[in-house]
């Protein structure tokens, strides 16, 4: 594996820049977190922080809506931006040449955002769209539900907040929000690309260096939703979402607990694939991950079978999850290091996904994992270790949701 | 980057481009069959059968293709369209001789009975899946619409009763008749030793029986039309619209992406900051699908039932506007620009070149480079922009709509 050229400057205003050069790509991408998401709307107006970033984009600098969208366009920058539990964050790839001049533009809108009020009720109406469509696609709903239900609010809420939620928003709570959470402690800038370190570092430099800092604003957090739960719904499927507790990236035992929902869930030779799809034929689409906050994380399994054979497809799923702790395979171990491996190598040819992963990297460990270590670390992984994690996390506190003409029953150990 | 190509004896072409900064390489096979090929009573078999192809061979059973693809780590697929069956994998270069015969294992799968009686079982949770999908149900029934009465209307899916009736000696006809060498290309991407490919290639495929598939590619004459499909449970409306555009094979292809671009991208378009950027709709779109000898515009809306019906009126207005006027010199540049830089980036990973490099091939006989692309995005003038918009009007001939209304009467317009 290639050694990477990866450097990290922080500002003294708490602005951190993590760049990796990438010699044998032509572009550049970079992936902004601003540490202002939907955890610090307030809950009667939850939506605030997606508001606010469909409004950056709306105006900035000296350029309205239009000539924002033409300068990018322009620069060739294909780009997204949204807001998360934790951030609102920009992302985008170039060519690498336009890679400054697309970072000036994107200054203006994290430093001199418009927020015009006359665009408020637009961006209100394509946010109650967005929620609308979400209510007519039940595998999406699922995924909304489930983590209400998993997660403590604000975490687990989803940031477009709710069709209840939006009529509450205000263009004056969006802007406000803007004033409290912007700032440039906490905010991280990764870029990876064909670059040249040093100067990116003096454009960031000349483009945020004098960002003042703000004091940290606060959240509270409430108890999730009920565990197990069954919403009614005319679906041609049921569709099963499930939950259960494991380790966020940032813990020591995180390697090992990635690779026993890889054993579950990670190729076409897992169990969860092979069981409930291969040999049963009861669904198309059955997959788990392992999800993770910075302080907590989940393991989500989602099936989606007809109605009929919903209750078998529910009663596989938990029977493959408990059997983990039975035993692992090394054949299966090899599987996910060999995965593993392979998706390391092939990050390398993409700058979008590394600029990403250096800045999650820093957001979770405040240090950047090269691509090495996470080899090291998976070579170093046995069955012993996993099993002993699964052990320690055995699938405990489940949360279990269906959407479907029926609800499904859940063994009441588990309960 | 460079291209080297070779036909077997019995006819698999092989395509190759070399890229030796690339990490990694993809290999696929592309099969050219799909949906269009069939006939009513075996509709959906290019589909069930691309599952089947993953049951494995006289060597291999599935339990061994889906253990040794993870073994290698190969990040593998398959996907049918109307036309095109594809068999892929991604891999690290060391890993090319197992990837290899795996993946040409798939092309002659055993069919095995129970292997298929189980399977199916999987395509109708798949069917299911879809319905639970408006966008994509959507997609289905407006192909059926547009297309009705031309091989391009056939499901890709079938329905639940095509596939319960369907048998695997029905199956097996299908495979000799359409799996046949000459109606394979295998296409290779990123960092690999063409050599080593041969050896492989005549080792694995050199013993496929020879032969070639007709396919009629007449182009499709559709009739206007509208069709709602009431589901009275969905807050939104999704309805799609299609009218002739130009085909995979013509030189207007290109001038059809960027006036797509100009007029319905998802950002930055005519239809953006008509309708998104308001608020008026959720989605406006404008796209180009292209088809071997037929090709269409598909507009794509989603929005509030009580504002779909100006929103179709008001993106006919933006298309007649276009058809008389044309566009500007301004859209013009721009939209060259943002097509230039994602034909750029798509083009960094062997796999995404992979699809490129087979899909030329197959609708175009052809080999073309990034630079190709470049270059002819480049050239496109207005006088192109108008010669397309001559031969080929933006329209919305037929409209398909799912959603809460019963029924669309407003001013759905007709290209003259």
């Amino acid at each position: 594996m290639q050694t990477q050229q990866i450097e990290v400057k922080t500002w003294e205003n708490g602005l951190t820049l993590a760049v990796e050069r990438m010699p044998s790509v032509g572009s550049a991408a970079f992936s902004i977190l601003v540490p202002g998401g939907s955890n610090y709307d307030p809950r009667e107006k939850r939506g605030t922080a997606t508001a606010l970033s469909e409004l950056l984009m709306r105006g900035a600098g000296d350029r309205d809506s239009r000539q924002l969208s033409s300068a990018l366009d322009d620069l060739g920058v294909q780009r997204h931006n949204g807001a998360g539990s934790s951030h609102v964050s920009f992302g985008g790839a170039t060519l690498s040449d336009s890679i400054h001049d697309a970072l000036r533009i994107f200054a203006d809108v994290i430093r001199r955002p418009w927020i015009p009020d006359d665009h408020f009720a637009a961006v209100r109406s394509g946010i109650e769209q967005s929620l609308l469509s979400v209510e007519d696609e039940p595998r999406q709903k699922l995924m909304v539900e489930l983590w209400q239900r998993t997660f403590d609010a604000p975490w687990g809420l989803s940031s477009d907040g709710s069709l209840e939620c939006l009529p509450n928003l205000t263009i004056d709570g969006v802007q406000g929000h803007y004033e409290q959470c912007f700032r440039p402690n906490g905010t991280i800038i990764g870029v990876a690309g064909n670059v040249d370190i040093a100067q990116l570092q003096a454009t960031i430099d000349e483009l945020f260096g004098d960002w003042e800092p703000r004091p940290e604003p606060t959240f509270e957090t409430t108890p999730h939703g009920p565990s197990i739960d069954a919403i009614e719904h005319d679906s041609a499927q049921t569709h099963i979402g499930l939950a259960y507790p494991s380790v966020p990236y940032r813990d020591e035992n995180y390697y090992a607990a990635w690779a026993a929902v890889s054993v579950l869930s990670g190729g076409m030779s897992s169990r969860l694939f092979t069981e409930v799809r291969e040999k049963r034929g009861l669904c198309y689409a059955i997959s788990a991950s392992l999800n993770t906050l910075p302080h907590e994380a989940r393991v989500v399994c989602y099936a989606g079978t007809e109605n009929d054979r919903a209750q078998e497809t529910l009663d596989v799923t938990l029977h493959e999850i408990h059997r983990l702790g039975q035993g692992i395979t090394d054949e299966e171990l090899n599987c996910c290091k060999a995965r593993a491996k392979s998706a390391l190598i092939m990050q390398q040819e993409s700058a979008m996904s590394r600029s990403g992963s250096i800045a999650r990297d820093w957001y979770h460990l405040q240090r950047i994992v090269t691509l090495s270590e996470v080899r090291s670390k998976i070579d170093a992984l046995d069955v012993s270790h996993v099993l002993d994690f699964v052990h320690q996390h055995p699938p405990r506190d489940l949360t279990i949701l269906t959407i479907g003409p029926k609800p499904l029953e859940v063994p009441s150990e588990i309960s | 980057m460079k291209f080297r190509e070779r036909v077997l004896d019995n006819g698999l072409r092989i395509i190759s481009e070399w890229n030796p900064l690339a990490h990694s390489m993809a290999i696929g096979f592309f099969v050219r069959t799909g949906s269009r090929d069939e006939t009513t009573v075996i509709s959906g078999v290019s589909h069930f059968l691309e599952h089947m192809a993953f049951k494995g061979n006289e060597k291999y059973q599935a339990d061994d293709v889906n253990r040794i693809l993870d073994e290698i780590g190969a990040k593998s697929n398959a996907s049918t369209s109307e036309e095109i069956t594809k068999y892929w994998a991604a891999i690290l270069p060391e890993y090319l001789p197992q990837a290899f015969e795996l993946v040409a294992g798939l092309i002659t799968p055993s069919l095995r009975q129970d292997d298929f009686d189980m399977e199916k079982n999987v395509i109708l949770e798949e069917i299911a899946m879809y319905e639970d999908l408006p966008s994509f149900t959507l997609y289905d029934k407006m192909m059926q619409a547009h297309f009705a009465g031309h091989p391009l209307g056939q499901s890709i899916l079938g329905t639940p009763e095509s596939i319960a009736d369907l048998t695997s000696e029905q199956m097996r006809e299908y495979h000799r008749d359409h799996y046949v060498a000459g109606n394979v290309t295998l296409a290779i991407a990123g960092n690999f030793d063409w050599e080593e490919v041969n050896r492989l290639a005549d080792q694995c495929c050199g013993w496929w029986p020879a032969g070639e598939v007709d396919r009629s590619t007449f182009e499709a004459q559709p009739e206007p039309g509208t069709l709602v499909f009431p589901k009275d449970d969905s807050h939104q409306q999704y309805c799609m619209q299609m009218s002739p555009a130009p085909p995979a094979n013509s030189p207007l292809r290109f001038a059809a992406e960027v006036l797509a671009v100009i007029v319905g991208d998802d950002s930055g378009s005519r239809m953006y900051w008509d309708l998104v950027e308001p608020g008026d709709v959720e989605v406006a779109e404008l796209g180009h699908y292209e088809y071997d000898g037929s090709g269409s515009y598909a507009t794509y809306v989603s929005a509030r039932p009580e504002a779909v019906e100006l929103a179709l009126a008001r993106i006919s207005d933006i298309y007649d506007a276009v058809n008389s006027e044309g566009v500007t010199e301004e859209e013009l540049e721009r939209a060259k620009k943002k097509a230039a830089s994602r034909i750029v980036l798509r083009s960094e990973r062997p796999m995404s070149r992979l699809s490129l490099l087979g899909g030329n091939w197959i609708y175009r006989g052809t080999y073309r480079s990034v630079e190709d692309d470049l270059n002819t995005l480049q050239s496109i003038t207005l006088k192109d922009v108008r010669e397309l918009l001559d031969a080929y009007p933006l329209g919305q001939m037929t409209t398909v709509a799912v959603g809460p209304l019963n029924s669309l009467d407003g001013p759905v317009g007709v290209p003259g």
